[in-house]
């Protein structure tokens, strides 16, 4: 609660202290070329996504993304800084400058796309809300839970499509809200709550990784409905089209490298092809990179240091993860999925 | 004397820039003038800043849907209303809190404070342990402790601790107990009741009067009990007696019917009354340590029990050194009982955080927040300053 008013207070000040320059385009841009760092707001900790591992190095695919435009910027992928928010504090944090960019699993709606004062580039997920419950209620479908306990993260999508869902459905509930997500899982694992509601990749996650002993994966399920559609993806401020574009091609070029072969093991090979589509995106017939603000090499950087899109999913959470994730509707558009990339020309 | 001279001296003529009158009424414009000039520059900034970022400002929110469900709520409350009524539920849930705190910290706090000063070895003892070990550890920590011990040692809902045959229910969805039904006799009975309270001020104060008169002395407060509890319970006999109660039954995943403490809400509360009573303790113990050794002499003298003369002497002039620092105490509750968030109890800070989350206004909300602490904080010093005032020693 404390980080959060802080947070709160922070983008107070900010608003009410910060100077009321003309808006220019390049203005972020250039401020994180000062720096010499980009800011990337992630989440607190979810397996796959967002997460810092046993050496106290960020991983995930929403860290993949932050790694990405920092390749672009940069022409080196490490140049981030990290910085992990709760589902309350993050967008208070970005309204107020305290960070450049979120790749955190933010869903992008209207009202954040608009009202709140920040543009989304992309969307790096495709998820839905679903829910976990113990094996033991004997549980088979959501349309069951009517008059159950439901841990949930407050300040969310999934607080208002629980509501939804329940007040459709003609259901009820009982809410227990707690901002930390450990403090939320806890609760779900001692049997405070009946059910877990979230993005149905983070339910995965939290299945795969942090069920405490003696419980094991197995004492859990997670049931087939799906209740929303949540497209999660990186957010910037109003105000720098710039730096919006280049956060919103880092990650178009990286599913735009799956789709045309080009993965880190190969990108040096590809860089004498001669498709023509393939020297556009390497930069090997320049262009592009200048068109964005960038190097032109920006896409080989990122498929160099970070991979493509595919290649960062199955590291992250499918088959080479513990969460097993399949592609689904994650899947390039040409395999059926939603993943489309429009083209770099 | 030196200043009726000066004050009778005749105005020596200055230069307006040497007069004090002058000097201090250009000062006092300046000064204001700086400041209205700094908040006209901060809110046009601000304002600035919003347009140009896009953000939304005003409060036509508070009228909007507010979508989320609340757990623990004193009014009726749906993911249909309003973000004002979200907010509203929030305070009256930090109002609950502090109430109670309030109350509940004061009593143990008193006894702990008074065991504190006992000659009994073992109960001045254990009082100073609990004040050493309450007051030293965060109460963030205790509220995680009381909250862990509940959700983790009690059984799930299927296997509640029943009790009073099968009547009451203990569980780590909280303790389950039967209520009657509502009824419109209900209301009427909260009527009888304040007019029981009333019915015993009056006549707590007519034996005080009697027994300053006559020295006859009047049970006036075992007759208050009966006047406070007999008063709604007639009305109750006059309405026809109503008996139907609503009893909580284990359905589905939970209990339902009767009403419920939740854990949340268990937790947050013991967590304020322990920590806040070891301070209070400590007040109440130095309130009666600063009286003169003399007083409870005299009153032992005087042949009062030991009681009596922690009563009737002690008590009432150790009030006066005691309920100034008391008043800070009593914000602490309410300020402290913020710290609910972190375990998922609904209050104010909770609501206007979702609020803040959903609509993106971080000022409006963040002003409203300021404005609601400041008016309750405020009500309670105005009402302990009224009451420091009112045991102020009267001087003739």
């Amino acid at each position: 609660m404390r980080k959060v008013m802080m947070a709160a207070t922070a983008g107070f000040v900010a608003v009410v202290l910060g100077t009321a320059g003309t808006a220019h385009a390049g203005k972020e841009l250039d401020a994180i070329k000062a720096r010499g760092q980009l800011l990337c707001g992630v989440g607190t900790g979810t397996a796959g996504f967002h997460l810092a591992n046993t050496q106290g190095k960020w991983v995930g695919l929403n860290v993949d993304v932050c790694r990405a435009v920092s390749a672009a910027i940069f022409g080196d992928a490490d140049k981030v800084k990290y910085v992990p928010l709760t589902a309350q504090q993050r967008f208070t944090a970005l309204q107020s400058g305290e960070v450049d960019m979120l790749s955190n699993n933010t869903t992008w709606t209207l009202t954040r796309d608009t009202a709140l004062g920040f543009d989304f580039t992309g969307v790096t997920y495709y998820d839905g809300q679903g829910f976990m419950v113990p094996k033991k209620l004997g549980v088979k479908s959501a349309k069951e839970l009517n008059g159950a306990t439901v841990c949930v993260a407050p300040g969310t999508t999934t607080e208002l499509n629980l509501a939804d869902y329940f007040r459709a459905n003609k259901m009820t509930f009982k809410p227990v809200v707690i901002e930390k997500v450990d403090e939320i899982r806890a609760a779900f694992f001692s049997g405070r709550c009946d059910v877990y509601t979230t993005d149905a990749s983070s339910l995965a996650a939290t299945r795969a990784a942090n069920v405490p002993a003696p419980l094991t994966v197995e004492d859990f399920v997670i049931l087939p409905e799906i209740i929303s559609k949540e497209p999660l993806g990186p957010v910037v401020r109003h105000g720098d089209s710039q730096f919006a574009d280049i956060v919103r091609w880092a990650l178009f070029a990286m599913v735009e490298a799956e789709e045309y072969g080009i993965t880190s093991k190969n990108v040096d090979e590809m860089l004498k092809s001669d498709n023509p589509t393939i020297k556009r995106i390497l930069g090997t017939t320049p262009g592009m990179g200048k068109a964005l603000g960038v190097a032109d090499n920006w896409v080989y950087q990122i498929i160099k240091q970070v991979g493509n899109y595919g290649e960062s999913f199955d590291r992250n959470v499918g088959p080479g993860s513990p969460l097993k994730i399949a592609r689904g509707q994650n899947a390039l558009w040409t395999q059926g999925g939603l993943q489309y990339a429009p083209p770099i020309r | 004397m030196a200043v009726e001279a000066f004050g009778s001296a005749p105005r020596v003529k200055v230069a307006p820039w040497n007069d004090p009158v002058v000097r201090g009424w250009v000062f006092q414009i300046v000064v204001v003038g700086l400041v209205a000039a700094l908040a006209w520059y901060l809110i046009g900034n601000t304002l600035d800043n919003l347009n140009r970022q896009k953000i939304a400002s005003g409060f036509d929110y508070l009228g909007r849907e507010a979508g989320f469900e609340i757990g623990d709520t004193m009014i009726s409350y749906s993911p249909a209303s309003t973000y004002a009524r979200a907010i509203w539920v929030g305070i009256l849930n930090t109002l609950r809190v502090a109430v109670l705190g309030i109350i509940l910290s004061t009593i143990l706090g008193t006894l702990v404070g008074i065991g504190r000063l006992s000659p009994n070895w073992l109960l001045s003892k254990i009082c100073e342990w609990y004040v050493e070990a309450f007051r030293n550890v965060p109460l963030l920590l205790w509220l995680f402790l009381f909250y862990k011990l509940i959700v983790e040692a009690f059984p799930g809902p299927r296997q509640a601790i029943s009790a009073f045959w099968n009547s009451v229910f203990l569980s780590n969805r909280g303790l389950y107990f039967p209520v009657p039904v509502a009824d419109p006799i209900h209301k009427w009975m909260g009527v009888g009741l304040l007019a029981g309270i009333i019915g015993a001020i009056a006549l707590h104060r007519w034996a005080k009067k009697r027994q300053e008169a006559t020295g006859q002395p009047f049970p006036s407060i075992s007759a208050g009990v009966v006047v406070v509890i007999g008063t709604p319970a007639l009305v109750w006999f006059a309405g026809g007696a109503p008996t139907t109660m609503s009893w909580p039954a284990l359905k589905g995943f939970n209990f339902e019917g009767g009403t419920v403490i939740q854990p949340e809400f268990t937790a947050l509360l013991v967590g304020l009354v322990l920590y806040t009573s070891a301070f209070v303790a400590e007040i109440v113990r130095s309130g009666i340590l600063a009286l003169h050794k003399g007083q409870s002499e005299a009153a032992a003298a005087l042949g009062l029990s030991r009681g009596q003369s922690m009563r009737l002497v002690l008590l009432p002039q150790a009030l006066r050194v005691i309920v100034p620092p008391m008043t800070s105490q009593y914000l602490n509750i309410t300020k402290n009982s913020s710290l609910a968030i972190a375990i998922g109890y609904p209050d104010l800070v909770a609501s206007i955080n979702v609020t803040i989350n959903q609509t993106g206004q971080a000022i409006e909300n963040i002003l409203l927040i300021m404005a609601a602490y400041l008016s309750v904080s405020l009500s309670i010093s105005a009402f302990m300053n009224w009451y420091n005032r009112r045991i102020a020693l009267t001087e003739r």
